[in-house]
């Protein structure tokens, strides 16, 4: 395989250099917009803690602190994982960049895994905004708009979570299909870029409704 | 005689292939503005056909023609259709993606396949809300005000969200094309300083695509969520607060008008600039005219909230911002009629158009200021003066550009000229119509008719006629473009490359251009709307 011969980044050919450039350039636009996205979400937050402080930091002690924090050390090490995949997958060492690929993907999947069990306690204890909700502490009404922004805030980091899995599961094929080379990384890339903002969504959310209390 | 019989077996991206297979399929930037621009007119009958409906149904006090519910919901699928899947696509999506590239000098989009899928998303969005249409249609004005929307309403209200939510993708993923498209694409010689002001035009609309379409998915996406999991944080009845939510809808839907016009006034210096034959006067203050409008635009949004219980000094701080808006539309206007100064102007069907979007425009933004002003908008908040107002804007300014863009590039897109007559008799048809439609709804506004009402009192009933009357002649206004542009493609005479003697770098490829755009990339060594043009 030919290909496969480590070629420095410097030395690519410029219509190879151009693809990279474009496609890196896509998805900071795509993320941009993402930061949007999420953006609402936190003003919302915003506006009804400001309101309601008392309220979001009593809500808060019923989140599983414990959970949590196993969630965003988990994120961390995946993101730390998928950078280090980059790097191989840049130098050429495709049996390092498939297996830290691989550790990137599972322990996202903890992470999921870990998330649906958070979730079950808390829609058996009542505390699902929808139907039967049933809050022991003081305003319910108003902790209703907690667990929502709650729900809503982790389920679409969530959502994005199952994304960049399918994403870097991919890449992470092309990888092991010797499609991706030292000279063809971007797909590496653009899935790492988009893991660590995924990442970045969860830093803000853990602090703002797990530690407020 | 014959090199233009010649022409017409020449290789071009609609004769390569007339397979169904090479149009569902195709990257070709060309191909997916014509697959978007037979998809939007058919949105804009179907929206036309609402207005129609209610325009009958208004012409007199009582109701006769429909019953108030069914009423309510012809203006909300009018408002939805129009807005998200005419107005937002039409002239990006359609005459942005036919003309970057030709105007750049590339030979596609950055993403050619990301172009397609959101040619694929935008019909998905649609087909949804076309359901939403057919399973008994949607009553909550275009706006999906809370708590209506989200508590009361029995409506096919999810549906028709899922489908605004679902064409936003379409809007980010065309927009986030276009971006990276005039970063990287351009051909060298190419400068920013060079690039037709078209092009900055859809930069400016471009980066407002991006960041504002999330917001209203989002927001959407939570009323959908309320209706369907009771996870709702608009609800008033547990402290949550549906101002919050009309914030963030106008987040996206003020800046969204800009992504309506700003395209528009691309068009228009295009148009000016060729038929005036003279370069475009102040280049620089038009293009960055674009981006100030874009900027500002994100900071208005509070405007529609006046009377919705918004604080004063929010108020004062966004009426200002209002009106620093008119400041760079205001430098636009002023330079077309610049440019036309001492110019040879010429009255082709086209920049009739484009001087009637500049007439238009110019009453629509000063009206704009009324709005904009405190006082004057608690007594035309939610009148007809409003619905006048922006109609002026998203109507009159940027169907008028629409349609003086498809028949200034007409030629190109089609190889076919339309017939000149017709053309002029349609313009002038849209614009006496269109006066006739929306200016006594100014009067019916301020005299204090409010908007989104079966009946009115019997007093307002004259100005309710002619506006109706003023609909049907923009209705025949509309239809007529439809039939003869159909007609020239069989029958129209052939175009030439560059029918207009116009600069830009699209007629100086042939008509149609073939699948790759240029046989060899071409070196720019000329400004923007250089005059003379050489015809070779």
């Amino acid at each position: 395989m030919a290909q496969s011969v480590a070629k420095p980044v410097e030395h690519l050919e410029l219509g190879e250099r151009e693809d990279i450039e474009l496609n890196s350039l896509g998805m900071w636009v795509y993320l941009a917009s993402e930061i949007m996205f999420f953006g609402v979400l936190f003003t919302a937050y915003i506006v009804y803690r400001h309101a309601y402080p008392q309220v979001f930091a009593e809500a808060s002690k019923f989140l599983d602190t414990r959970i949590g924090s196993i969630n965003t050390l988990l994120l961390l090490s995946s993101s730390f994982t998928v950078a280090l995949g980059v790097n191989a997958t840049q130098r050429g060492e495709r049996r390092l960049s498939l297996m830290l690929l691989a550790i990137t993907v599972i322990l996202g999947l903890g992470f999921l895994g870990l998330k649906f069990l958070e979730y079950s306690h808390e829609i058996e204890n009542n505390l699902f905004p929808g139907g039967s909700f049933n809050y022991p502490g003081t305003n319910p009404d108003q902790a209703k708009l907690f667990f929502s922004l709650y729900f809503v805030m982790t389920g679409m980091h969530a959502l994005h979570m199952v994304v960049g899995i399918a994403f870097v599961s991919t890449v992470g094929f092309l990888t092991w299909q010797q499609w991706i080379t030292p000279q063809r990384y971007a797909p590496v890339e653009l899935a790492a870029l988009f893991w660590h903002f995924v990442d970045i969504v969860w830093i803000f959310i853990f602090p703002l409704l797990y530690l407020v209390a | 005689m014959s090199s233009i019989a010649l022409e017409r077996y020449r290789r071009n991206y609609l004769n390569i292939s007339y397979t169904a297979r090479s149009w569902l399929l195709t990257t070709d930037h060309k191909r997916i503005a014509i697959l978007y621009m037979i998809s939007v007119t058919l949105f804009f009958v179907l929206g036309g056909i609402a207005a129609m409906m209610f325009r009958l149904e208004l012409l007199t006090p009582e109701t006769n023609l429909v019953r108030p519910e069914t009423y309510n919901k012809l203006f909300t699928i009018h408002g939805i259709i129009m807005v998200w899947f005419f107005l937002i696509p039409s002239i990006p999506s359609i005459l942005g993606n036919f003309l970057i590239p030709l105007m750049i000098g590339a030979r596609d989009l950055a993403f050619p396949r990301l172009n397609l899928a959101s040619w694929y998303i935008f019909m998905l969005g649609g087909l949804f809300t076309f359901i939403a249409v057919i399973t008994g249609g949607v009553d909550t004005g275009w706006t999906f005000y809370t708590p209506y929307s989200s508590i009361y309403s029995n409506s096919a209200v999810v549906a028709a969200i899922v489908g605004v939510f679902v064409t936003g993708f379409s809007s980010i993923f065309t927009g986030l094309n276009f971006i990276i498209t005039i970063h990287k694409k351009r051909a060298p010689g190419m400068t920013w300083s060079r690039l037709p002001l078209f092009v900055w035009a859809h930069y400016a609309t471009s980066l407002i695509l991006v960041l504002a379409t999330p917001v209203l998915a989002i927001t959407l996406g939570l009323i959908a969520l309320e209706r369907v999991f009771g996870i709702g944080i608009f609800d008033p009845t547990r402290g949550g607060d549906p101002v919050l939510f009309e914030h963030l809808f106008w987040f996206y839907s003020h800046p969204a008008v800009y992504i309506m016009i700003l395209p528009g006034m691309g068009v228009v210096t295009e148009i000016i600039s060729t038929f005036s034959r003279r370069r475009i006067f102040g280049y620089t203050f038009v293009a960055a005219a674009s981006l100030a409008i874009a900027v500002i635009g994100f900071l208005v949004w509070g405007h529609h909230m006046f009377v919705a219980g918004e604080s004063a000094y929010a108020g004062a701080v966004f009426s200002g911002l209002s009106f620093l808006v008119a400041i760079p539309s205001a430098v636009k206007v002023f330079n077309w009629t610049a440019t036309m100064y001492k110019g040879d102007i010429s009255f082709d069907t086209p920049m009739l158009y484009a001087l009637g979007f500049i007439w238009l425009f110019t009453i629509g933004g000063l009206t704009g200021l009324f709005v904009a002003s405190l006082a004057i908008d608690v007594h035309v908040h939610d009148t007809y003066f409003v619905v006048a107002h922006f109609h002026y804007i998203m109507v009159g300014s940027a169907v008028m550009a629409y349609l003086g863009g498809i028949h200034y590039w007409w030629p190109k897109i089609s190889g076919r000229m339309y017939p000149e007559g017709w053309g002029k008799t349609a313009a002038l048809l849209i614009f006496m119509g269109f006066n006739l439609t929306f200016f006594p709804q100014f009067i019916l506004g301020y005299l204090g008719m409010p908007r989104r009402y079966a009946t009115y009192p019997p007093e307002f009933q004259v100005l309710n006629v002619m506006s109706t009357a003023g609909a049907s002649i923009l209705a025949a206004g509309y239809i007529l473009p439809l039939l003869y542009l159909l007609w020239s493609l069989v029958n129209g005479p052939l175009a030439s490359d560059n029918p207009w003697k116009a600069s830009g770098l699209e007629w100086q490829t042939s008509s149609p251009p073939p699948p790759e755009n240029f046989g060899k990339i071409p070196q720019v060594t000329f400004e923007a709307y250089t005059f003379p043009v050489e015809q070779n």
